[in-house]
């Protein structure tokens, strides 16, 4: 049991450990060489951008920055990321029951993948109003689709031979066979591709604003911060960027482990 | 439910499985033509325990998942308790075990058992009692809400066997449930599956490569030959008892030597072993799925 507590211990210690050595040695080279903050910012000048946020949510005459820039990404991520979802559940749905569908839509679907999406946001700027976030969460969901359906499709469609022929000796009824064996089985493919459509959610909600529209979001505040010289504020933007992606990806792996209960069971015990 | 295993098949009772010159081809007619069965006649009488015995590709399993309906023969007839096939398996006459134990990844052991009931539309405590009672019968009590990864290879293969008892079928179709486990929990497996089957008086078809498994389980070890698939010979096996000691007994050695020549004299008329049949047989079973 002790080992057991002193491994968890190791495995939670070591990155933690590491991550402060790191940002250490990070501030330490910026004092020693004189590193321009334009260059290369220390992190503690970043965290006191950051902590400007703290006073500005106190005080009602001035708006938060970092806190009103990353809620416009995330909530563009979560629309895209959730249009995205329910788009390729219904696809694949429709995919594991009719072969044809399955044998247009898999291809496509990986051509789609090889296609950097997030260049398109400039043509759905132009199509949807550059002033509007619908832009920003189509590309979002066009992302956030391709890993849940491919995933999804290959879990409703990958049966145990054994459990098809368990259930024909039941004399299951094609919906009973949906809801008691292909769902339930098909559940830790769709939570793997939620997981990665959620990181990929945030990044492409990020990276699209880097095209136009709006500056309220996390890429577009980077953009111009660093257009105007102000380094340690971009990094800012870019360190609440990469907590807002650990959110999502943090939240995909909570939801993964209340719904494959079975799973979680033995990841717990695995550790 | 009757405490008595009869030791051999009476005439004038209604057999539990009556097969008439079954044959079964698999893709008729094409290059890749498969004669997996020819002639097949085999009748099972209440109560009896037979295995059938045989080299790769000599069709047992063929023959069992006929008896299934999960495939049909090409030629001949199959009767479940005076029914076809079909209809014995629309209407659950017989529970199904396989060399995987197939659990759901995702139910407990107690649902898992549950599984057939559920399909029934059982209510939720008639379920739970019934799981109970299965449970016990295979000494997994303890077990209930466990997940099947948490079960060694022979307690799963024990909660298929109480899933396959769970609809209280008359007949068990068990197609080299054991054929996955080492020697040690092999045998244990068997006592517990002979335990079983004089407490709930079930009829058993059982396939297996093994021939003192056959012939300790076995009431009658049927004896079959490839290309096409033959019953060969009708080993009539009457064990006194089932103990441990059984298998130290003259007379377990002696049907055990009775068996092998049987299969013996098999090879003598086919010597080669050709693995390509088994290749095309497991195709044709594949295809005939989709």
């Amino acid at each position: 049991m002790n080992k057991l507590r002193s491994r968890r211990l190791r495995a939670l210690l070591l990155p933690l450990a590491w991550g402060v050595f790191f940002l250490g040695a990070w501030e330490g080279l910026v004092r020693w060489r004189n590193i321009k903050p334009f260059l290369l910012p220390a992190p503690t000048a970043i965290w006191r951008e950051l902590w400007k946020d703290k006073d500005r949510l106190f005080d009602n005459r001035q708006k938060t920055l970092f806190l009103t820039a990353a809620r416009s990404t995330a909530t563009n991520a979560l629309a895209g990321l959730l249009i995205g979802i329910a788009v390729a559940v219904l696809a694949a749905m429709v995919a594991q029951r009719f072969s044809v569908v399955r044998d247009i839509l898999k291809p496509i679907s990986a051509a789609f993948n090889t296609m950097p999406i997030v260049a398109l946001g400039p043509v759905f700027y132009n199509m949807l109003g550059a002033t509007s976030d619908a832009a920003r969460r189509v590309v979002v969901a066009m992302v956030a689709f391709f890993p849940v359906f491919v995933n999804l499709v290959s879990g409703l469609t990958q049966v145990d031979p054994v459990h098809q022929e368990l259930m024909r000796s039941y004399a299951a009824s094609d919906s009973a066979f949906l809801r008691k064996v292909r769902i339930p089985n098909a559940l830790p493919f769709l939570m793997t591709g939620i997981r990665i459509a959620a990181s990929l959610a945030v990044i492409a909600a990020v990276v699209v604003e880097y095209f136009g529209g709006k500056q309220n979001g996390l890429g577009a505040r980077v953009a111009s911060a660093m257009k105007l010289s102000q380094t340690p504020k971009a990094w800012g933007y870019i360190g609440v960027a990469i907590l807002t992606g650990l959110a999502f990806y943090v939240s995909g792996l909570v939801l993964e482990a209340l719904v494959l209960p079975w799973q979680t069971k033995r990841k717990l015990s695995d550790i | 439910m009757s405490g008595l295993i009869r030791r051999t098949a009476r005439p004038g009772i209604v057999p539990v499985v009556a097969v008439e010159a079954v044959d079964k081809v698999f893709n008729p007619g094409k290059v890749n033509q498969v004669d997996a069965l020819a002639g097949i006649s085999l009748s099972v009488a209440p109560g009896e325990f037979v295995s059938l015995i045989g080299p790769s590709g000599c069709g047992k399993s063929t023959l069992l998942r006929l008896i299934a309906d999960l495939s049909q023969p090409t030629a001949g007839t199959i009767r479940i308790n005076n029914k076809t096939a079909h209809q014995a398996r629309l209407d659950l006459d017989y529970g199904m075990a396989f060399q995987h134990a197939g659990l759901f990844d995702w139910r407990t052991v107690r649902r898992n058992v549950e599984l057939p009931l559920e399909l029934r539309g059982w209510d939720r405590s008639k379920r739970s009692e019934r799981a109970a009672e299965m449970l016990s019968l295979v000494k997994l009590s303890d077990f209930a809400s466990h997940y099947p990864w948490e079960l060694s290879g022979g307690m799963q293969q024990r909660v298929a066997i109480a899933r396959a008892l769970a609809m209280d079928p008359p007949l068990l179709l068990m197609d080299e449930p054991f054929g996955a486990l080492d020697e040690m929990t092999r045998e244990h497996m068997q006592a517990e599956l002979i335990r079983i089957c004089s407490a709930t008086g079930k009829t058993t078809i059982f396939v297996t490569h093994s021939i003192p498994e056959a012939v300790y389980l076995s009431n009658r070890v049927v004896v079959m030959s490839p290309r096409p698939g033959r019953i060969t010979k009708v080993v009539d096996v009457a064990l006194d008892t089932r103990s441990d000691e059984a298998r130290q007994s003259a007379a377990f050695f002696a049907k055990i030597t009775e068996v092998r020549e049987a299969l013996r004299a098999v090879e003598r008329v086919d010597e080669r072993v050709d693995e390509r049949v088994d290749a095309v047989v497991d195709v044709g079973l594949g295809l005939e799925d989709r």
